[in-house]
């Protein structure tokens, strides 16, 4: 019995099919804001499972020469990462002090699946322009993961020093979300920032210009590997405003949650559309030197108690 | 480690079939190989098998965004070879249709250029700003593009009254949107970052390479022909050239922006001191002889030779576009930067290479295909396909 309830919170609830079709909805959501910024029409609801379906049904197309399991690797990698990454979310803020094993470092561990799975896909793809690619997707990697492991840093500390989970939603259930501070406020800003960068959004999409590199590391995937990635995409898109919610704006316990999810959304949506794309060393440079430093001062405050 | 990033000849950064090698060494640009001819259409030769009133419309047909100027270079260049002059009120009405697409052309560019660094909102919004001044090509001329409204002798067609008021409500509504633009370009911390010191083209190297229009104008290098060989109204009405002495993507950005300012000056005069009158004079033949027209296109000067031999065809047509002069300073002005600017290098000359296309090109002693040869083979591929699966 409980093997069948496991294997449906994976499957269906909340895990792949429930995160995916949201996510793509979500992806959705995206074009449709992104097209009325633009003064376009945008498409209907249903393009991105249109989409989807008619990726399903392509021949996947693997380059001559390159390793066929590391390829296909990539995209499974994040399917993998996300799915999991969903079910342990939901039954976190399900049931804060439960005992389901999983904390921060995990859910970290998680996070860096799907860039590493692009990695791997990318150079696995024997493509000069994906091999561009996936240097700049390691380099905007290390950007962004520093000032995001601190500002993670800065939760546990405001958490009591708990790595768990469930401790830190019932911190914040107890006391008040971490956001209604002032380093909440800065780990916000981080975490936002990061989330851009980790969903490969303007001005962080630098990993995939299509202008510069022809979709880099995506170059050479087709059918059911790239509706893999747009999965992929989407669910991320999911997961990680859900993520930040958890962490510092009090779990999605209550209906409040949806707004605040969409507020998060429409976020980065808007941060996406009035930005142009940057350098990738000045992508290095603004989270080291610029968001770093905030992330560091925000440490230090949550350390005061601030 | 030297490697090859292929720029074309298909490429989501470029309209036009043409082929960038980018020699990089990681991210960093140590080298570039530019190939054209993969849409040669021989116009000169077409030309010379035409009449002289037929050769405006295969000319226009040249550039699809610099519809205008192409045709009004050669116009001039017959006028001038059959020492004729367009009556006054034809000469205004040129200028002002090569004004109003110069704005339209700068429009298109800036909006590229927001496109290419991945701001697909300033994409958007210039481009939704463009399109009335396309409805009104299309209520004075009948086309939204390719206008056909010069004419040996004169113009086509007459600017109606009833439309200057359209023309002018226009006028006012780009002049706010300019400034919109201007302010958006030069007050955004991202975009300069983008921008700035990339790309630096020097006055010697814009000298050097004869480069034209607003990429020799941002690099100092003050040349345009409206200042320096009026023609038509361009002696009668009052504006300025906009110089830039930095060489980098922001000056350029900057010129085509302000330049659109002068633009609207000049249409503005031009729709006050227009005189009435006919707008042709009648050209009975082309006698023996030679002529050149020089016109001031959105991208710089653009160069037509006629030469008559007394018949109803020109003995010799020559094109010289703007872009052929300009394509080549992106050698100097992309090395040393990295792949990401190099994408925003190469379209800052705003380059048309349809104007630039000259031969079919030879590499290894084996003809390089051009676009009809890959579309050939790429039906044939289809072909192919097709048969494998009817089995």
């Amino acid at each position: 019995m409980s093997v069948v309830r496991v294997l449906f919170s994976y499957l269906i609830f909340p895990g792949f099919v429930f995160t995916a079709v949201i996510g793509l909805f979500l992806t959705w959501i995206d074009r449709k804001v992104t097209a009325r910024i633009h003064w376009r029409v945008g498409p209907p609801w249903y393009q991105p499972y249109a989409d989807f379906l008619k990726l399903l049904l392509k021949e996947t197309i693997i380059p001559e020469g390159s390793s066929k399991i590391l390829f296909l690797l990539g995209p499974v990698l994040g399917l993998v990462a996300m799915t999991i990454l969903a079910v342990m979310l939901f039954s976190m803020n399900m049931n804060p002090s439960g005992t389901f094993v999983g904390d921060l470092i995990v859910i970290v561990y998680l996070l860096a699946l799907p860039p590493l799975g692009l990695m791997i896909g990318g150079s696995a793809s024997k493509n000069p322009l994906a091999s561009v690619g996936v240097s700049r997707e390691m380099t905007q990697y290390f950007a962004y993961e520093l000032p995001f492991l601190i500002a993670i840093a800065t939760i546990i500390l405001k958490a009591g020093g708990s790595i768990r989970f469930g401790d830190i939603i019932l911190a914040q259930q107890a006391n008040g979300p971490f956001l209604y501070s002032i380093s909440g406020v800065i780990g916000a800003i981080v975490i936002l920032l990061s989330t851009q960068a980790k969903l490969g959004f303007v001005p962080f999409d630098i990993p995939e210009a299509e202008q510069e590199i022809m979709a880099g590391v995506y170059i050479e995937y087709s059918g059911v590997a790239l509706a893999m990635y747009r999965v992929v995409r989407g669910m991320m898109l999911f997961i990680l405003p859900l993520f930040l919610i958890s962490v510092l704006w009090g779990g999605f316990g209550d209906w409040w949650a949806i707004l605040k999810f969409l507020l998060i959304v429409v976020l980065i949506i808007l941060i996406k559309n009035t930005n142009p794309r940057i350098r990738i060393d000045q992508s290095l440079r603004f989270f080291w030197l610029g968001i770093g430093v905030l992330s560091i001062i925000g440490l230090v405050l949550a350390v005061y108690g601030l | 480690m030297k490697r090859i990033v292929p720029i074309g000849p298909y490429h989501p950064l470029q309209e036009e079939p043409e082929f960038f090698k980018l020699i990089v060494e990681g991210e960093k640009v140590v080298d570039l190989e530019i190939n054209i001819g993969y849409n040669h259409r021989g116009h000169e030769f077409i030309a010379q098998k035409m009449t002289y009133d037929q050769v405006p419309f295969l000319v226009e047909r040249i550039c699809g965004i610099c519809s205008d100027s192409h045709p009004y270079a050669y116009v001039m260049a017959v006028e001038d070879a059959a020492h004729i002059e367009a009556p006054p009120r034809a000469q205004y009405i040129r200028t002002i249709i090569g004004e109003l697409e110069r704005i339209h052309s700068h429009y298109l560019w800036v909006g590229l250029a927001g496109h290419f660094i991945g701001y697909n909102t300033v994409w958007m919004w210039v481009w939704r700003y463009r399109e009335p001044l396309l409805d009104i090509f299309e209520l004075i001329m009948g086309n939204r593009n390719h206008y056909a409204i010069n004419k040996i002798g004169g113009a086509r067609r007459d600017i109606l009254p009833e439309h200057y008021g359209t023309i002018e409500k226009y006028l006012d509504l780009v002049e706010k949107k300019t400034t919109m633009f201007t302010k958006a370009v030069l007050d955004d911390p991202v975009i300069r970052a983008r921008l700035e010191n990339v790309g630096i083209l020097t006055k010697e190297d814009a000298i050097g390479f004869g480069v034209l229009g607003p990429t020799a104008r941002g690099s100092g290098y003050a040349i345009d022909v409206r200042k320096d060989d009026p023609y038509d109204a361009y002696d009668k009405v009052d504006w300025d050239m906009i110089v830039f002495d930095e060489g980098d993507i922001l000056a350029k950005a900057k010129v085509r922006l302000l330049e659109c300012y002068e633009s609207i000056k000049i249409v503005r005069q031009c729709l006050r001191d227009m005189p009435d009158g006919p707008i042709e004079t009648r050209v009975d033949e082309i006698p023996p002889g030679e002529g050149i027209g020089r016109h001031e296109a959105p991208r710089g000067e653009v160069f037509h030779y006629v030469r008559s031999d007394g018949s109803n065809m020109p003995a010799r047509h020559k094109i010289r576009a703007p872009s052929f002069m300009n394509i080549p300073s992106n050698v100097v002005a992309v090395r040393g930067y990295s792949i990401a600017d190099a994408a925003l290098v190469l379209a800052a000359v705003d380059p048309c290479y349809c104007c630039t296309e000259r031969t079919v090109v030879l590499e290894n002693g084996k003809k390089k295909l051009t676009g009809h040869d890959l579309l050939r083979l790429s039906r044939q591929k289809t072909e192919a396909i097709r048969r494998r699966y009817r089995r």
